[in-house]
Parts: structure tokens; C-alpha cells; sequence
């Protein structure tokens, strides 16, 4: 009588190779995404809140461990975009005629677009 | 040369006495131009004879040998001892099957899956043209929208690189929705629709995370994660396309 035998999932599989590790990384970066984007959202209130308001907030995160946390968040925001960018060309094929359009130009794009988009920050922040 | 051993590891299993799989261990000659399936056929011929595994093409088309070498899914035909000598090499079934026996998995839920979403060219009723006039004529532009997903070989490579395989059972996976994505991109297909059920429902394309391994290890580059991800651009374009006023039925 056969009776198959059905291995169990370990519950490290996500340690199994570097890849399952990277991809583990890659979600976990949407979770400091995410808390810096609810920081930004207060940094915004505060500045709703006048001057003083704003000023004592700048100055709670020049705190030594808020700086390396901004160092891990910061990490973790330039992993997710990185990997994600990467990942575009599987997402979004554009083809001409028969060609596709190469993987390195629809990735490419992401990237051209993010340094606009932050020259364009820099250029209004700087004034 | 000819004296030179490599050792094989291989995952035995036999389900009449055992309660789970072990290692068994054989030295084989090392040939510079074997393939480990070379080497597994020469363990049964030499030393065991009731050594279980699936081959038949051995060039890489029939899509039979593929188990975990060294724990990654490869083609045993395709793979050469030259590239782990004279290291050992570790040879198992196919990750998150079911183990028939020795080196041989259940793929019953495997061929379920593939026929649930209609791998083949669906006419809607009184559409198809009469045979006296003759095929449908496709430009190499729109065979080539679907060409890439049709070089499928149905191999089971990519589910045993994906982990939601292993976590989630019934995940449809990704040969099957590639090669539902191929029928769907074809411009001789109208089934879409009916595919769609399966599809575009949370077992399919909603359970794959895009972890990418089922792409990184397919031996015919058809780029299943692409075909899936590309799926839910689709599915999502069609929701928010039903939610306007003049494009509802």
C-alpha cells in the first residue's frame, strides 16, 4: 500500500537561500517605509502648528538614536526601491511590434524619474 | 581520470517500510561530460536496481528529471558533475511535493491545477470559422505577446522554487497561470473570460508574493513571476474598469 510521505514546511524557510533572505528583507523594508511615512505625516502636523512647534521637533530628532535609526530606515527605504525598480521590467512590458523594450531602459526609467523627482525637492527646499 | 570517484547523496524513500525519507550515499566514476541524470542511471544500472525516478528525453525538452540538486531546482539532464567536483552532491525530489518514492513526487495536484485554467484555445459557441476556410492568421507581433509563456515544459521547476507552494496548497503557481496567461494573450483565444475565475482569484495570482525563484530557476525562461505579475496589472484594470457607470453589464 503506498502511502506518499509529504515533507513539512519548516518554519525557517524563508532562511533556506539568499534569495528567500532577500526577499524576506524586501518585505520587511515596507514596514519602515511605512514609519517614515506616519514621521513625515507628524513633521507635516507640527508644521501646521507654527515655527516653535516645528523647530522642537527637528530638534527631538538630532537625538543620537533617532540618527541611526533614520540610518537603518534610510537602508531599508534605498533596498525597497532599489528591488522594486528592478523588478518593474516583469511588471510592465512594452513592446514594439515584435521587439520588447529592453529590461535595463523600463528600469532604467525608475531611476531617471527618482532623481528628477529629488533634484526637484532639492531645488524647492533649497529656495 | 578514469579512476576518479564523485559521491551522490540521494534521498531514498520507500513507503511499503519507511516512515520518512533518508539519505543513501554511492560513489560514481566521475566523468568530465556526465550529467548527474548520467549518474543516477549508472547508480541503477550498477548498484541498485529499485533506485525510482522519472527521465525520458535527457536534452532538456521533456521536462521529466527535474529534482533538487544541492538544493535547487534543476533538470538532471542538464545539470554536469564538473560543476560540484569534486565537492559531493546532494539530489532530492522536487521541494514541496508529495514523495511517492525514492526520487519521484505526487504531481496529481500539479496536472489539477494546469487543467483548471484551460491551457488551450477556447472559441466562444458558433465563433469558430469552418475548416474550409482555412487557419486563424496570427502577425509575429501577437505570437510574439504569448511566445515566451508557451516554451512551458511543464517540469514543476518553478513550484519547487516557490515557497507559497510549500506554505499555501492550494496556490494554483506559476507554470500553470503562465501557461493560463499564454492562452489568454493569444489572439486566436476568447476565453479569457472563463480563466478569469481561476486566475484572477485569491488561490492564484493574489497568493504569489513575487519572491521571483520560479523565473530565476525555469530552464525555458519563461518568466512565470513576469506572467503573474503581469496578471494582476490586468485583473486590476479590469475591477477598476467595472466600477465606471458606462461599462457596467
Amino acid at each position: 500500500m503506498s502511502k506518499p510521505y509529504t515533507p513539512p514546511m519548516p518554519r525557517n524557510w524563508w532562511n533556506k537561500n539568499s534569495a528567500y533572505r532577500l526577499f524576506m528583507l524586501r518585505e520587511l523594508s515596507s514596514v519602515f517605509v511605512a514609519l517614515f511615512v506616519l514621521e513625515l505625516l507628524c513633521f507635516v502636523s507640527q508644521v501646521g502648528q507654527g515655527e516653535a512647534a516645528m523647530d522642537r521637533f527637528i530638534t527631538s530628532l538630532e537625538n543620537p538614536i533617532y540618527l541611526i535609526y533614520h540610518v537603518v530606515v534610510l537602508a531599508f527605504a534605498l533596498l525597497h526601491s532599489i528591488t522594486w525598480f528592478n523588478l518593474t521590467p516583469k511588471v510592465m512590458v512594452i513592446r514594439r511590434g515584435e521587439e520588447r523594450v529592453p529590461d535595463v531602459l523600463v528600469a532604467g526609467s525608475n531611476y531617471v524619474a527618482c532623481l528628477a523627482v529629488s533634484l526637484l525637492l532639492w531645488w524647492i527646499v533649497r529656495g | 581520470m578514469p579512476d576518479e570517484k564523485i559521491t551522490l547523496e540521494i534521498l531514498r524513500y520507500h513507503p511499503e517500510t519507511d516512515e520518512k525519507p533518508s539519505f543513501q550515499t554511492f560513489e560514481v566514476p566521475y566523468h568530465e561530460d556526465w550529467v548527474v541524470l548520467d549518474a543516477i542511471n549508472w547508480i541503477k544500472e550498477h548498484v541498485d536496481g529499485t533506485l525510482t525516478y522519472r527521465w525520458s528525453c535527457r536534452m532538456g525538452v521533456c521536462g521529466s528529471c527535474g529534482m533538487m540538486v544541492n538544493g535547487t531546482p534543476r533538470l538532471t539532464c542538464a545539470v554536469f558533475l564538473n560543476e560540484f567536483h569534486p565537492e559531493p552532491i546532494k539530489v532530492e525530489p522536487l521541494a514541496y511535493f508529495p514523495i511517492e518514492r525514492d526520487l519521484v513526487t505526487v504531481m496529481d495536484s500539479f496536472m489539477e491545477k494546469l487543467q483548471s485554467v484551460k491551457p488551450w484555445l477556447i472559441r466562444n459557441e458558433g465563433e469558430e470559422k469552418p475548416l474550409e476556410e482555412g487557419e486563424y492568421l496570427q502577425s509575429p507581433a501577437e505570437l510574439a505577446s504569448f511566445k515566451q509563456f508557451s516554451m512551458c515544459i511543464n517540469c514543476m521547476l518553478c513550484y519547487a522554487a516557490c515557497p507559497v507552494t510549500g506554505l499555501e496548497s492550494e496556490f494554483v503557481g506559476p507554470a500553470a497561470i503562465a501557461l493560463g496567461m499564454r492562452y489568454n494573450r493569444d489572439s486566436r483565444d476568447q476565453g479569457r473570460e472563463q480563466r478569469q475565475e481561476v486566475i484572477a482569484s485569491h488561490d492564484a495570482i493574489w497568493n504569489c508574493t513575487f519572491v521571483g525563484e520560479c523565473s530565476v530557476v525555469c530552464p525555458k525562461n519563461v518568466d512565470p513571476a513576469g506572467a503573474i505579475q503581469q496578471a494582476k496589472v490586468e485583473s486590476t484594470i479590469d475591477w477598476y474598469t467595472s466600477l465606471l457607470p458606462w461599462t457596467k453589464k
